[in-house]
């Protein structure tokens, strides 16, 4: 029967079938974890666990499903599903601009190191003592100096402050991952582009980048994490207003009352996540196309 | 070579953007000296003429120590009726967050205005902050401790062998004032247990008394389905002890003002405006508490319709009657929160403050202007016949 179709025809088949191969892992995945959810809570009737598993504490899965599509507020007319997901949506724009800011001085700052090694004993120990300085003293501190900055009639903005604290925290995974990269290129390499006479620019385009690449596709993965994290923080510590950080914030003190809420809430930063490590993998896909399949795995 | 090309571009895009953060840094100063030039010039001239004509509203900001909710119905109120726009002031209202302390980011010059708990922002002037609280908005404690009614709790002296809920970070010192008051040991006769934002620990049973406000918490109980009855949880089914009736309040919501720019004229008018509106608009509020509640939700609060009702109701019973004035330090309530402030240990045996606060820490001086400008204007500044209405608590608030 297959013998019989075009090859593109099969071709196409077989992606199909591998599409949907792995859509039905990832449906089983979500029904897995949906099945252990309430496994938890029929165990917690049987014998006493160290958790709360009542219906206040765990709301059933159906709960949480029914209070998606309840309205936000009464007499609005947005459901709480649909706040949700403009405030994943916005979240997912401030944690991508972020990615983008640190993404951007990551390398910038890894190239600068890898071409002077002065520079790299230099910025290295504050590139990682930056990341030793807890959120929560970095916040407010960032807040208050925005409020002070602007660029003509641009005025540094709450937005800006959590764009800010999403880079801070995605540029360090880049700048260390890119460095390694491109110091990974070996001698015997580095030696042949010195014979072509290859000015630092040339080695850094022709060897450099093309070799840091593997390096460069796990430290973006971290990095896109690391802004998802910093956005969600950055937006409950300062209070911005829209994304979903807050929302779980906000909902999370109608628990007593209504406890679905929240869950809502957090499956939606949870889909934040999972859209920005989907993105990343688009961007592996495109970095990666011309390498060797054992290099790029 | 295109991708070549494109990480080319994203280095220029990435050198872009680092020249971008220079210069806004070189441009942050420039604005600001100019602002400095520029302000006291439009105060002259504002001052004198403020009643007639109003050239440029003068900036303003106000930082609140959370998100919009009725707990700050009266300045939204006087911005969104225009009751600050009439004093010629343009008002930003900037919300807290989980990390924004509301004393720091007025010492700092990020706003100038704040609102705090007293304790708390006099625990801040102690080590430093440069504030002064210029009108005591809230005159009593909105502070609970709430028990089940087959508790037998129904004085702090039944707090003994309970565990005791209390939320920390400052929050702590009415309930601690209140176990010392009757004669228990914080450490000892009590299991204190630190409490969530919402109150599944009380419903649960896992707290046996747990601390609330009369405006936000308390409403969240008895918005929530009792099992048993398939109903709302009732009033009945609560013993409720107030700090305040227990003689342990605290003063809470202040307006602070920063000490030093209150030795610049431009400044103490400026204040004196600001508190002249925000009366104004918590007066609105106290006569018209469901238009308030829908501007705080046209602001932005996610709290359900009912929910924000009965905070504005319960707020307002906090602010009202005001004997000397709304906003006019009551001098034996600040002398009460002082010597709470002073004597209370928590668990880790500190106090909020460790030495009695300086002379100037409130000055009545601009409420009572602002309170005189309003009676003249035939406001009820008093409220000495305000009732409370009734609000009816949905499911979830709604």
């Amino acid at each position: 029967m297959t013998s019989a179709l075009p090859p593109g025809r099969r071709r196409s088949l077989r992606a199909l079938r591998t599409t949907a191969v792995s859509a039905m892992w990832a449906l089983a995945g979500v029904g897995l974890v949906v099945l252990m959810w309430e496994a938890v809570k029929v165990i917690g009737l049987l014998i006493p666990l160290p958790l709360n598993t009542d219906d206040l504490a765990m709301p059933h899965v159906w709960t949480m499903i029914a209070g998606a599509a309840q309205p936000e507020v009464r007499g609005s007319t947005t459901t709480v599903a649909e706040a949700v997901l403009a405030a994943s949506l916005y979240s997912l724009s401030l944690a991508l601009g972020g990615f983008v800011i640190g993404v951007t001085v990551g390398l910038l700052l890894a190239v600068i190191m890898q071409r002077f090694s002065f520079a790299e004993r230099g910025l290295l120990p504050f590139v990682i003592a930056s990341q030793t300085v807890p959120l929560i003293a970095l916040a407010p501190l960032i807040v208050g100096i925005g409020n002070r900055i602007s660029i003509g009639p641009l005025q540094w903005n709450t937005t800006a402050s959590v764009m800010f604290i999403a880079a801070y925290l995605a540029f360090f995974p880049l700048s260390v991952g890119a460095l390694r990269g491109l110091q990974a290129p070996t001698a015997t390499h580095i030696e042949l582009m010195r014979s072509y006479a290859a000015t630092p620019g040339q080695t850094l385009r022709a060897l450099r980048f093309p070799a840091s690449v593997p390096y460069l596709v796990t430290a973006l993965k971290v990095s896109a994490a690391a802004s998802v994290v910093g956005t969600l923080v950055a937006e409950i510590s300062i209070g911005r207003r829209g994304g979903i950080g807050r929302l779980v914030l906000e909902y999370a003190r109608e628990m007593t009352a209504s406890p679905a809420k929240v869950y809502v809430a957090v499956a939606g930063a949870i889909a934040v996540g999972l859209l920005a490590a989907a993105l990343v993998t688009l961007i592996d896909v495109a970095l990666t196309r011309n390498l060797p399949k054992e290099l790029a795995a | 070579m295109r991708s070549l090309a494109t990480r080319r571009m994203t280095g220029l895009i990435g050198l872009a953007a680092v020249a971008a953060i220079a210069l806004s840094a070189c441009g942050g100063g420039t604005t600001t000296e100019t602002a400095e030039t520029t302000e006291p010039a439009v105060e002259e001239t504002s001052a004198a003429v403020v009643e007639e004509e109003c050239v440029t509203p003068t900036p303003v900001s106000l930082q609140l120590q959370w998100f919009a909710q009725a707990q700050f119905a009266g300045y939204y109120a006087a911005k969104d009726l225009g009751f600050y726009e009439q004093q010629c002031l343009d008002v930003t209202i900037l919300e807290g967050g989980v990390d924004i302390v509301p004393q720091t980011q007025l010492a700092q010059g990020n706003a100038d205005f704040a609102i705090s708990w007293v304790p708390k922002a006099l625990a801040s002037r102690e080590q430093g902050a440069n504030i002064v609280n210029v009108a005591q908005v809230f005159q009593k404690s909105g502070t609970l401790q709430v028990a089940w009614a087959d508790s037998g709790i129904t004085t702090p002296a039944d707090f003994k062998g309970k565990k005791v809920g209390n939320w920390g970070f400052g929050n702590e010192f009415e309930v601690f004032a209140a176990i010392t008051g009757a004669g228990l040991d914080p450490a000892k006769d009590v299991t204190n247990v630190q409490q969530g934002f919402d109150m599944l620990g009380l419903l649960n049973r896992e707290i046996d008394a747990a601390e609330a406000m009369t405006y936000n918490e308390y409403a969240q109980l008895l918005e929530a389905i009792n099992p048993d009855t398939g109903e709302l949880y009732q009033p009945e089914d609560f013993n409720v002890i107030s700090y305040e009736e227990v003689g342990v309040g605290m003063l809470q919501d202040a307006i602070w003002a920063s000490e030093e720019r209150l030795a610049d004229p431009a400044y103490q008018d400026i204040t004196q405006r600001f508190l002249t509106a925000s009366f104004q608009g918590w007066i609105h509020c106290r006569d018209n508490a469901e238009e308030c509640a829908d501007i705080v939700t046209a602001n932005g609060s996610k709290l359900g319709k009912s929910h924000q009702l009965w905070m504005m109701n319960e707020v307002n019973k906090l602010i009202w009657p005001s004997p000397n004035g709304i906003g006019v330090m009551d001098p034996v309530k600040w002398t009460q929160t002082v010597e709470i402030s002073l004597g209370t240990k928590n668990l880790e045996g500190a106090t909020v403050l460790t030495a009695e606060p300086a002379e100037g820490s409130y000055t009545t001086q601009y409420a009572e202007v602002a309170n005189s400008i309003l009676v003249g204007e035939g406001f009820d500044v008093t409220g000495e016949g305000y009732t409370a209405i009734e609000v009816v608590l949905n499911e979830g608030g709604n």
